[in-house]
């Protein structure tokens, strides 16, 4: 989804986030061991990490602690507030993004341990102004009330269009269950996925 | 999260050095239990040790049985098609577990090191033995529909959450794992640790141990194995009640069989007694209803769990009926 053009004198909520990236920078840094240090990436308790990630095919780096989720490095260090932090323990599934082309919740995963990896958030489907099929079936079928779990339902279901466990309603529901909706648009989400299926393979 | 330190390991015997050496160490692989454990501060590490870069990820069929690696995903594991064939109490246990996203990230290894789900074992704001050894079990005499009715003892009767524990239980596996000492193999019956007055210790690892891989060794039974996962919903869930049988039939008659439960018990549960009213009988009702007596004779129920005294053994006779019983 293309971002809103962002106006010179109005602080949205992503300027604030990109503004708080700077001053998360830190003197600690540590070699990045993706980057073909011999040794061991390694760190202290409150050291700040060098972390290469490849995110919607663009390398990006973040200094952060251990202790950062990768949910967290997306949102907060990258400002990718596509991705959403609903319950932060792998239970609500709004973190979805597909880590080396599969889905995971990045909520229960550290960045530091995602070195390296290619990862795919809610910004990265998108062709440009063309939406992903998956996007698209989700607003052809009004499978969204308050969006809060929505991002999280498009990468789970992009994930599961591609896994092929769309046979059947009953199999859709079992496999996109990692996803809740507490709009209760499960109905319309049912049918985005299946729609969306039958697009992907057209 | 509280600060930790943070080591990405090269090899298995590189990260069972480093857990030795560090203070305060733990491993992390998929980290879907430890870091919500992690985050709600039930369990604190000074240092996490990544073992994701290891090479313990394959599965194999081997002559003689399945090798899993302990970093193998869950899965990688459900979809193995040699799992599939020969062992499908595995596949349908693990397919019943968590959600598809935690499937891809959790590791065998990390699955049966996974925490009991008890609300007050999570919960840092109530008492707990097995978090804060001699503090009390608020669920003996609290809300306890979720806690066991086999295994416990006074000082806990916290459930193990495990789908994948069960199966391997009835399919007699055996756990691998690598410690400073070197290299040992622990059946899988003797893995996990009924709580009695240690409830804190949940498994027979010893200090800086790491699971490298699990064994299944191939049989009948194996071949003739199936799940079966009683929720509170349809999915998604962990069970209330769960069953795992690996049959050899022939014919109506039982030639072996291996029964593991989950749900009702403080440790994945075999029931050697429900078993010996099977074997060498035909596969009927009245066999059926004895097996699933057996199971629960030493049953203690508490407040709110009685119902799975009744419960688990109308699992075990849909179970046993769905794979010949009624024939």
């Amino acid at each position: 989804m293309p971002n809103p053009p962002h106006h010179a004198n109005t602080h949205t909520r992503r300027t604030v986030l990109k503004s708080t990236t700077v001053a998360a920078a830190s003197t600690a840094l540590l070699p990045d061991a993706a980057s073909g240090a011999a040794s061991p990436a390694a760190a202290n308790p409150g050291d700040v990490v060098r972390v290469t990630l490849s995110v919607n095919g663009r390398s990006r780096v973040v200094d952060v602690e251990p202790r950062v989720t990768l949910l967290d490095a997306l949102r907060e260090r990258l400002g990718l507030t596509g991705t959403k932090k609903g319950c932060d323990r792998g239970e609500c599934g709004a973190c979805t993004v597909l880590v080396d082309g599969e889905r995971i919740k990045s909520c229960l995963t550290l960045a530091v341990m995602r070195r390296g990896s290619e990862i795919t958030t809610v910004e990265g489907l998108a062709d440009g102004d063309r939406l992903h099929p998956v996007q698209a079936a989700f607003i052809r079928h009004d499978a969204f009330q308050c969006g809060g779990c929505t991002s999280g339902q498009i990468m789970s279901a992009v994930a599961c269009v591609r896994e092929g466990h769309t046979g059947s309603e009953a199999e859709i529901r079992e496999w996109m269950s990692g996803n809740l909706c507490r709009c209760a648009c499960y109905q319309n989400i049912v049918a985005a996925v299946a729609d969306a299926a039958r697009e992907v393979r057209r | 999260m509280k600060a930790f330190g943070y080591t990405q390991a090269r090899d298995a015997a590189d990260a069972v050095s480093l857990a030795h050496r560090t203070p305060g160490a733990g491993f992390i692989a998929g980290g879907t239990d430890l870091l919500n454990l992690m985050k709600d501060g039930v369990q604190r590490h000074d240092h996490l040790i990544d073992v994701n870069r290891l090479d313990l990820a394959a599965v194999t069929g081997t002559a003689t049985g399945l090798h899993i690696g302990g970093l193998a995903r869950m899965r990688q594991v459900a979809e193995h098609p040699a799992v599939r064939k020969g062992f499908p109490v595995l596949a349908q246990a693990l397919l019943a577990s968590a959600s598809p996203q935690v499937r891809n990230m959790a590791t065998i290894g990390g699955n049966l090191l996974q925490r009991t789900r008890c609300g007050y074992f999570r919960d840092t704001a109530s008492a707990c033995n097995k978090r804060a050894p001699g503090s009390g079990c608020p669920a003996l005499a609290g809300w306890n529909r979720g806690h066991a009715v086999l295994g416990g003892s006074e000082h806990c009767i916290a459930t193990h959450p495990s789908d994948l524990a069960v199966a391997l239980t009835a399919l007699d596996a055996t756990v691998h794992v690598l410690g400073p000492g070197g290299p040992r193999r622990i059946p899988i019956g003797e893995f996990h640790l009924r709580p009695g007055d240690t409830p804190n210790v949940d498994t027979a690892l010893r200090p800086a141990e790491l699971i490298t891989a699990v064994e299944v060794p191939n049989s009948r039974t194996a071949t003739g194995s199936r799940y079966l996962k009683l929720r509170d919903r349809a999915t998604f869930e962990f069970a209330v009640v769960s069953a795992a049988a690996a049959l050899h039939l022939d014919g109506r008659t039982v030639r072996d069989v291996r029964l593991a439960f989950g749900g009702i018990a403080t440790t994945p549960w075999r029931s050697p007694d429900a078993e010996a009213a099977l074997r060498g009988r035909s596969l009927t009702v009245e066999t059926i209803s004895e097996a699933g007596r057996a199971l629960v004779r030493d049953a203690v129920p508490r407040h709110d769990n009685g119902f799975k005294v009744e419960l688990v053994q109308r699992a075990l006779a849909e179970l046993l009926n769905g794979m010949g019983g009624r024939r």
